[in-house]
């Protein structure tokens, strides 16, 4: 962990009333900073939250977005729950497995791209809806979602839209 | 009837989430009227006035849970409840993404009400655009004199901070979402104690769902009665009503409470083309569905709770003449199975048996004994859960046997789902 991180991680804890409310915000840290929840970053949580291993891995095992493994670059979470089932959220993800050979669960050999299914993101009006790195694209058609991804391959950057 | 806009008045106003534009919209007066010129107790009755019942799902109402607080001399805490992710519901997502300012602005003048010292705003971590609109929106707040220490030149003083979760349903539960605050897994608590007497950290804590909070400042700055002469007697003011599926315009629409289902259907641009409604869902995934019966249902608690269903979050979904109820309803339950906290027996083994039923059932291979077996199942987790997440689990399952009986049966009779066969041709 570099000194800066560590850091980091120490102002969270101190920002809470009582430090066991940091371990979340330090996990999200973390991963952000690793990529993913490495074997190391459990390590390392635990000791700074002087807890065991253990008692970290419970925490993480029990969160959606804490993931333990390598994700692509761009991370791709689909909604496909009720809302946007409606308005095509199953030909947007056969669409990305037709176009961009993304599968749910799996990134892509270059490590570009990774795609999962979520559950609702709270969006439902703006169907269907997906979040590349936890920034919200609405009313991604086939068409659309080419264009997102597209740019995304050419080196934009995921900067997500506004509602 | 039209639209009454009231939280969302402002929210179509280019750059409304900046301090600058908010302030000439009139944001920050509530703020300034209620600290400055009224006691937190003033505030807290106007809140009682008016009738306000929470939006998070359960509508209870506001003022009462506020006076639950004991005076014992301990700190308070005003925990904001932005986890929103019951299925079919996303007003708060939007309040949050275009209205950052008002509800900081909730925030102070409710925390100010019940003496707070100390406030969370617990977003699900998904809101990550919402998160930094929030810090921006405080820190342009604080740097005005309206949040932080001596607000507005006053004693009061309020600390508040974001949070953001890891990605779980249940953490909207608000004891579930007080561990997770904590830092523990999101599971519910036993209650009693409630919040009230022990929440985040032992203390007395108020959670409030992101609209209820909104709501404050209207409440404050037109007073109490004002908004309990909006919407029906029972269920007072205006609500966010979350429309979504089948519809030409899905979207957030603002009515007073008991609006008309017809009516808001009418506002969300009507059935896409060529469709016709076959059903909807009136309040999130967790609540039974309805058909064109109750098609001029008035949308507020205790008509909708009369009708067997309720008006939950205020997640509207419209289901049109082609989608089978069959896999849609199998999809909520996977939903449910997915999202169960694992405590309790009936919620987790249940939600599991009732996807594999359903799953069957879509795929042409149930029977007739699976529709009593769902029903069975329904009535054994409906109200023998530890928290409200299996009665929500089971909602619009019982409902779908009991409505649409003949479209299950049908699925077993033709071995697979009639409708999908018609589109496939
Ligand atoms: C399974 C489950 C999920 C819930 N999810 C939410 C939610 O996402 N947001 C919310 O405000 N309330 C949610 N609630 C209701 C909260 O427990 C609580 O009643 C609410 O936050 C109180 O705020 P209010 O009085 O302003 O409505 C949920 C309840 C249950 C049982
Ligand atoms: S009802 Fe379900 S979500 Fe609630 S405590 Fe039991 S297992 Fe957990
Ligand atoms: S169902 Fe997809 S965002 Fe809610």
């Amino acid at each position: 962990m570099t000194e800066a991180l560590r850091q980091h991680c120490e102002s969270i804890k101190a920002a809470y009333p009582e430090a066991q409310s940091a371990l979340i915000p330090i996990l999200h840290a973390l991963q952000d900073t690793y990529g993913y929840v490495t074997p190391q970053a459990v390590e390392e949580a635990a000791e700074l939250m002087a807890m065991t291993p253990a008692e970290v891995e419970g925490v993480v095992s029990f969160y959606t977005l804490f993931h333990r493994q390598a994700k692509g670059r761009f991370h791709i979470q689909v909604c496909d729950n009720l809302s946007c089932r409606l308005r095509g959220a199953d030909q947007l993800v056969a669409h990305l497995a037709e176009r961009w050979r993304l599968e749910p669960g799996a990134a892509s050999p270059d490590g570009l791209f990774s795609l999962e299914r979520v559950e609702c993101l709270a969006a439902c009006g703006y169907a269907p809806v997906a979040q590349v790195n936890l920034r919200y694209y609405y009313h991604l058609t086939p068409e659309k979602a080419d264009q997102v991804l597209g740019g995304l391959a050419d080196g934009e950057e995921a900067r997500g839209e506004r509602i | 009837m039209s639209e009454s806009k009231v939280l969302l008045a402002n929210a179509d106003v280019a750059g409304i989430e900046s301090l600058a534009v908010y302030e000439r919209h009139g944001g920050y007066r509530a703020l300034k009227k209620g600290i400055t010129q009224m006691t937190a107790a003033e505030v807290a009755q106007a809140v009682l006035d008016s009738g306000l019942r929470g939006r998070g799902g359960a509508g209870f109402p506001t003022g009462r849970k506020w006076s639950f607080l004991p005076n014992d001399g301990r700190p308070r805490i005003l925990v904001c409840n932005a986890d929103e992710g019951e299925p079919g519901t996303f007003k708060d997502h939007y309040l949050i993404h275009r209205l950052p300012h008002l509800l900081v602005e909730g925030m102070i003048l409710s925390a100010y009400a019940i003496g707070a010292p100390r406030a969370f705003i617990y977003l699900r971590g998904e809101f990550l655009q919402g998160y930094e609109l929030l810090e921006q929106a405080m820190a342009e707040a604080t740097a005005a004199g309206y949040l932080g220490e001596h607000i507005l030149g006053t004693d009061y003083a309020l600390d508040l901070q974001l949070y953001r979760g890891a990605g779980a349903y249940i953490c909207g539960e608000e004891t579930a979402l007080l561990d997770s605050l904590e830092g523990r897994r999101g599971i519910p608590r036993m209650k009693p104690p409630f919040p009230a007497t022990a929440g985040l950290y032992g203390l007395p804590t108020v959670v409030n769902n992101v609209e209820t909070l909104c709501a404050v400042v209207p409440i404050v700055e037109h007073g109490g009665a004002w908004f309990k002469s909006m919407g029906t007697e029972k269920s007072p003011g205006t609500k966010i009503y979350s429309m979504s599926g089948s519809l030409q315009r899905p979207g957030n629409y603002e009515f007073e409470m008991g609006v008309k289902l017809s009516d808001l259907i009418e506002a969300a641009g009507g059935l896409l083309p060529g469709r016709s409604f076959k059903a909807v869902v009136p309040g999130g995934a967790s609540a039974a569905y309805l058909t064109g019966e109750h098609i001029d249902i008035a949308m507020d608690y205790d008509t909708l709770a009369q009708s067997g269903t309720m008006l939950g979050s205020g997640g509207v979904i419209v289901l049109d003449d082609s989608v089978c109820i069959v896999s849609f309803t199998r999809r909520a339950m996977e939903f449910f199975r997915h999202e169960s906290c694992g405590k309790c027996t009936p919620c987790r083994e249940g939600t599991l048996w009732m996807d594999q039923v359903l799953s069957r059932l879509e795929l042409g291979q149930g029977t007739e004994a699976d529709l009593n077996l769902l029903l069975d199942l329904s009535d054994n987790i409906a109200g023998r859960t530890f928290c409200a997440f299996g009665d929500a689990a089971v909602a619009m399952v019982a409902s779908s046997v009991r409505l649409f009986r003949q479209e299950y049966v049908d699925h077993f009779t033709h071995q697979g789902c009639p409708l999908l066969r018609e589109r496939v041709g």
